[in-house]
């Protein structure tokens, strides 16, 4: 008979069923949140004094003139960081990035990249990542850490002078913040597109299964 | 619902609001949240009114003032701002306002006097020539607007905290608030320990030429550990204070620390 309620005993003989544990879900969406507020508002900042020959559309901007922009970029940016912190310290305490983004082998990778751009890449075990996504995900999470650092530069060039010193100088470090916040909106398309057509995926990352 | 007046006699009624709308911000700062308001209301507003757009403005504003704390935690008065060499200077140095050059201050040299009032001993006002007889120093130093542009300078005058100790100004208090000629009454706070910063400048030459116009002739506040807004032109006065007074930006909204 189906029951809708399941016993302590039932989720303790399925643990392997589990593919997205809650740190990684709430962390997921907080960190799914906090990036949109700051692209958004950082839009808004960009507008102010654009790096090339185009502006965003005002739709797509969040605060209203730079003065809100920027109150909302330096409020979210607490969310993105402590977020991002936590899920760095977790993923490597728990093993979670050895163990799902590692070995990212150049033969791994050459042929999942040929698979996925043939479309005979599956989606069968959710559990174990492709190479196609090791190198996503790890590498969304080194630009992660770059646009952190430096967006932290530009809003310390003195105090964090170093900071600035490692990506060249302050001009450089807008270009880099720049370029980050551009790879990070490249990978969110792909992202949510490969969410969308494997749906249980999606599922796994809001109810864990 | 009572209809209220605000009439002031002998005001026009046409002209008072035409002037009163000159003095407002952009329409759209005052609203600056509004498309924020449903994002904001996600998560970050939980347990507040979502609907209420006002209510994450509040959170903003509170957070600012957070971040104000934090910066001046963060705020070492012993960091100085990277210098320069000569052949890094940006040239030609942007003039940058909210006014067009046309239409900035046209301060008369001659008959400018800087006002120093508040918690200071000696409250006499400076003409530009006493100021011009105190010792000087140069520095070339990257000009970071809050735009996110930022271009490298060089700057020479007096050191502020050196005319602070002058004037026997009490450097306990918290804020050495500046007033401007810039129309609409330009003005800033800065707090104490980066007014007592040792690169922070009363600066009189840009370039070892004489402060242009376009820069704030006859006197600007050089302050490299601060975005440009808090680097106020054309001062007219300042005031050592214990009180929170407000700046031109920082009460539309720029967060009032705005350290580098």
């Amino acid at each position: 008979m189906a029951s809708l309620t399941v016993t302590d005993e039932q989720v303790r003989a399925n643990p392997a069923k589990v593919i997205q544990p809650a740190w990684v879900r709430v962390m997921h969406w907080v960190n799914a949140l906090a990036m949109i507020l700051m692209i958004l508002s950082g839009w808004q900042i960009y507008n102010a004094s654009p790096l090339f020959g185009f502006s965003f559309p005002r739709e797509y901007t969040l605060g209203g003139w730079l003065g809100g922009g920027l109150l909302w970029h330096f409020a979210a940016m607490w969310l993105l960081m402590i977020n991002g912190l936590a899920y760095l310290v977790t993923g490597f305490a728990t093993g979670r990035f050895a163990k799902k983004l590692f070995p990212i082998t150049p033969s791994g990778v050459l042929h999942d990249v040929r698979a996925a751009l043939t479309f005979k890449l599956g989606h069968a075990d959710l559990t174990v990542y492709n190479y196609v996504q090791r190198v996503l995900y790890a590498g969304i999470i080194v630009v992660g850490v770059l646009i952190v650092l430096s967006g932290l530069g530009m809003w310390k060039p003195v105090q964090l002078h170093w900071l600035v010193t490692l990506f060249g100088d302050y001009p450089t470090a807008r270009y880099i913040h720049f370029f980050c916040m551009a790879a990070i909106c490249a990978f969110l398309v792909v992202h949510v597109l490969l969410a969308l057509l494997v749906p249980k995926s999606l599922r796994a990352m809001i109810i864990g299964r | 619902m009572a209809k209220r007046t605000f009439l002031v006699p002998g005001v026009d009624k046409r002209l008072l609001i035409k002037d009163s709308i000159k003095t407002m911000p952009d329409v759209t700062r005052r609203r600056f949240i509004a498309g924020g308001a449903s994002l904001g209301a996600l998560t970050l507003l939980t347990g507040c009114d979502v609907v209420d757009s006002s209510s994450a403005e509040e959170m903003l504003k509170q957070v600012s003032k957070f971040n104000d704390a934090v910066q001046a935690f963060i705020f070492n008065p012993d960091a100085l701002a990277p210098t320069f060499a000569e052949s890094a200077i940006t040239k030609p140095f942007p003039f940058n306002a909210y006014y067009d050059l046309d239409d900035a201050p046209d301060v008369n040299g001659a008959d400018w006097k800087l006002e120093v009032r508040g918690l200071v001993d000696n409250k006499k006002s400076w003409t530009l020539d006493e100021l011009y007889k105190l010792p000087q120093v140069t520095q070339i130093t990257r000009h970071i607007c809050v735009e996110g542009w930022s271009a490298i300078g060089s700057w020479t005058g007096t050191p502020l905290r050196d005319f602070l100790k002058l004037v026997g100004a009490d450097t306990r208090a918290k804020y050495v608030w500046f007033q401007c000629a810039d129309k609409d009454g330009y003005n800033s706070p800065l707090d104490m320990r980066s007014a007592l910063h040792p690169q922070t400048q009363m600066t009189f030459k840009y370039a070892d030429e004489i402060l242009p116009r376009a820069y704030g002739f006859p006197m600007k506040i050089r302050v490299p550990t601060k975005l440009g807004f808090k680097n106020p032109k054309y001062v007219v006065s300042m005031e050592v204070t214990n009180d929170y007074k407000g700046g031109y930006w920082e009460d539309q909204g720029y967060n009032s620390f705005s350290g580098s």
